[in-house]
């Protein structure tokens, strides 16, 4: 099926959704998810950031779509033409859409373990307003320990479910829910359960903000200053292949992580043990520093090339600034 | 006087019960659509009728009959959507509580021309007495043989089952009911796909409001055709509006659709004017969602027209002079209301009923009903109601299901109406706690409208 993303064609198997087709081209027009997760069937759909517009449905029916369709859970029809960043109606959405998620979100990027890492930061850097207009208390849950290895930070959730559909799909059994409805619905266990099993602490990796954190990890160090290593073990878990990152300040391994992909979401799901209590060096057969986008915070002191002269004259560092500047500008 | 199918004896002593209901000619549609009619020519009928669907998006329902996936083996399934909780809109709650069995007897008709064999009344869990009321007609019915196996030795069975709701609005979604019948948490669906195609338990599935299935026994008893001949246009047949507000006589009135709205509001047929002797300085026509309009525009439209009770003429001028039908829930103010006030108290009911599923409701209803509750108390800024109607735009059409548009056209089309009481809400802040802004400008005579040469 051939389907056209912001002008650019691309042939995608049927069923393929539009946010998948963009992910198939990559690069700029790839609308941004905060709920979707390819891996968890049924996820997506709920935060709207990925809406986009459908200006020709398909070739046998031309006619747009009435409204923004969510990218993630719209599949694609033959001849399909659809903007993202060329639509200013989408750029508008996504704007609202951005300023609703942070509503109610603290902001407390500075004490958050998330931060730097936090793909509504990231939404918010790219896709929101630079002030808020919402005057009013946000509304605030006390820190719980939903487990002996994870806190929940609710204050910070963006109620992606994301962590309901890990747990109903790649653990054994459920243990936490949405309570509540609105605004004031909340993740929280069956009372007096905690939610301990082999891969509970997936739901730290796919959680999107700071709301699940790990709690050996809680506040030992900003991800911008530990060094990502990618490592393999043997793991006897039938369903875990111990293929992790580990992350290192200095000598010490001060957490485990899943690999992530491009955008964000893990690659294979890790068991806990893993996890958690494998955090010598010994345990780990490392197999080479791990790949960080020369964009995100964390390749900061990293640098795989020699830092270009700042020097105006510089034709490289110039171009390089302009697309900066289009970047910016583009909002 | 317009001609009464739904409510025609509703004043009949015992009519709730089966053997009146059956004297006065009730489940006549059951027996000619089992005993002479195919499940294909009662859709047609109902097709012919022209009914759309009474639940408020005014769908019409042979066309979702006939959108309904049959694939083998596979069951289908009707829903009746009775988790009746719009603001200003009770007409089921009525018909359920005095006429039980037009509803049995409109669900075994539709459930036989779409194929089902388990249908589902889905209603609201703080209507307990017409659960009971329900639930002892279908009784009635199963021992009289119209429900069970064998209706009426056709070989069509039908089990009929009342489900009570957990009281949450949000279930009156249609994807959102499946799914608290399913015995989940009731939020939306994200569609594609629609219930016709997976609904309930992943079977194709038609929900149909109560009016809607009632509906369907007078076009069957007195064929589609007949039925389409009532009404106007594309409106037709009859359509229960539930009246509240400042009336003389509020109540659950059945009209002919295309009854002028002047009519329906002053003559004493049905509503009798306004109580007290009183000047009319708002409608909102279908229940709290549908944009709210000021007295001189519910009463003629922008072409200096009479508005009429029907779903085009209600629509007439878009969202800048129109509103909708909705569900029929008709709310008249006088002009000792408070419109402020009012759209705070709907906010605030969006906002307590958003599922907190998507973003932009979520949040967005949340805030809207912080920043109204501050125009309100007289702490307003000139710059909220542009701040109220860019939120309400970044809500409308960006949701799963429409809770965020009907969240977001009552604040609005209030600010557009009424703007300049919201400004005497912020100037006069203090004014605005103890009084009211009174009747206005909102009743004067709309301006000819221009010639165009």
């Amino acid at each position: 099926m051939k389907v056209t993303i912001d002008g650019i064609p691309v042939e995608v198997e049927p069923g393929t959704s539009i946010l998948n087709a963009a992910r198939q081209i990559g690069g700029d027009i790839v609308p941004p998810a905060m709920c979707y997760y390819s891996k968890l069937e049924g996820s997506g759909g709920k935060c709207r950031t990925c809406l986009v517009q459908v200006s020709k449905g398909s070739e046998k029916d031309p006619r747009p779509m009435p409204k923004l369709v969510a990218s993630c859970r719209t599949t694609v029809m033959d001849g399909m033409e659809v903007k993202n960043i060329t639509s200013p109606e989408v750029i508008e959405a996504r704007k609202g859409v951005v300023e609703m998620l942070l509503i109610n979100h603290p902001l407390d990027c500075p004490v958050c373990d998330q931060a730097g890492e936090c793909h509504l930061q990231d939404l918010g850097f790219e896709h929101g307003a630079v002030k808020t207009r919402y005057e009013f208390d946000r509304r605030t849950f006390d820190k719980v320990d939903i487990g002996d290895k994870i806190q929940l930070h609710m204050t910070r959730c963006i109620l992606c479910y994301r962590c309901v559909f890990t747990a109903d799909q790649i653990t054994n059994t459920r243990l936490h829910g949405i309570l509540n409805r609105g605004d004031h619905s909340e993740i929280s266990t069956y009372i007096s359960k905690a939610v301990d099993n082999d891969f509970s602490g997936n739901i730290i990796d796919v959680c999107p903000v700071g709301a699940l954190t790990d709690k050996t990890f809680r506040f030992k160090n900003r991800v911008w200053f530990t060094k990502p290593v990618e490592a393999r073990r043997d793991c006897d878990h039938e369903k875990c292949k111990g293929e992790v990152t580990l992350w290192y300040k200095g000598e010490d391994v001060i957490r485990v992580t899943a690999r992530k992909d491009v955008y964000g979401e893990v690659e294979d799901f890790i068991c806990n043990t893993c996890r958690f209590d494998k955090k010598k060096t010994a345990d780990w057969v490392i197999e080479g520093p791990r790949k960080v986008s020369h964009k995100s915070v964390i390749s900061s002191n990293h640098y795989e090339f020699t830092p270009l002269p700042v020097v105006k004259t510089n034709p490289v560092l110039m171009e390089a600034n302009k697309e900066q500047f289009e970047r910016d500008t583009r909002l | 006087m317009g001609r009464k199918l739904l409510l025609e004896h509703i004043n009949v002593p015992g009519i709730n019960t089966f053997d009146v209901y059956r004297s006065k000619g009730g489940y006549a549609s059951v027996e000619k659509a089992l005993k002479t009619m195919s499940p294909e020519a009662v859709v047609e009928e109902v097709k012919k009728s022209g009914l759309r669907g009474r639940g408020g998006a005014g769908f019409p329902t042979g066309m979702k009959w006939s959108f309904l996936a049959k694939p083998e083996g596979v069951a289908r399934y009707l829903v009746c959507n009775a988790d009746e909780s719009e603001p200003g809109t009770f007409k089921d709650r009525y018909l359920m509580t005095y006429i039980p069995h037009l509803l049995i007897e409109g669900m075994i008709t539709s459930s036989f021309a779409l194929g089902a064999n388990t249908s589902f009344i889905y209603v609201r869990g703080e209507m307990m007495p017409q659960i009971r009321i329900l639930e002892r007609a279908i009784a009635e019915a199963k021992a009289k043989g119209f429900l069970g196996k064998n209706i009426l030795g056709s070989g069509y069975d039908l089990e009929l089952y009342v489900q009570p709701g957990g009281g949450a609005y949000i279930c009156g979604e249609e994807t959102a009911l499946l799914e608290s019948l399913e015995g989940k948490r009731g939020n939306p669906r994200i569609k594609p796909p629609f219930p016709a195609i997976a609904g309930l338990y992943g079977c194709p599935t038609v929900v149909n409001n109560v009016e809607s299935i009632a509906a369907v026994v007078p076009i069957i008893n007195e064929g589609g055709d007949e039925y389409a001949k009532l009404g106007i246009g594309r409106s037709t047949g009859t359509k229960l509006i539930s009246a509240g507000g400042n009336l003389k006589k509020p109540g659950v009135y059945e009209i002919d659709l295309g009854l002028p709205v002047e009519e329906f509001l002053y003559s004493d047929e049905y509503c009798g004017g306004i109580a007290n002797g009183k000047r009319l300085k708002a409608v909102v026509a279908g229940g709290s969602s549908v944009p709210i309009l000021p007295a001189n525009l519910i009463l003629k439209t922008l072409n200096n027209e009479p508005r009429l009770m029907s779903y085009e003429s209600l629509a007439d001028g878009g969202f800048v002079s129109g509103t909708m039908m909705g569900s029929g829930g008709f709310i008249a103010y006088d002009e000792d209301a408070c419109i402020v006030r009012n759209t705070w108290n709907f906010a605030r009911f969006y906002h307590h009923e958003s599922c907190g599923q998507c973003s932009p409701c979520r949040e967005g209803t949340g805030w809207m009903e912080k920043v109204l509750h501050r125009l309100e108390h007289g702490h307003g800024k000139m710059s909220d109601m542009d701040l109220l109607v860019d939120v309400s735009k970044k809500i409308e059409g960006n949701t799963i299901c429409p809770l965020g548009d009907a969240a977001a056209w009552p604040v609005a089309s209030a600010i557009r109406h009424f703007r300049d009481e919201f400004e005497w809400h912020v100037s006069n802040g203090a004014e605005a706690v103890t009084r009211n802004y009174g009747l206005a400008h909102y009743a004067d005579p709309l301006p000819k409208p221009e010639v165009v040469a």
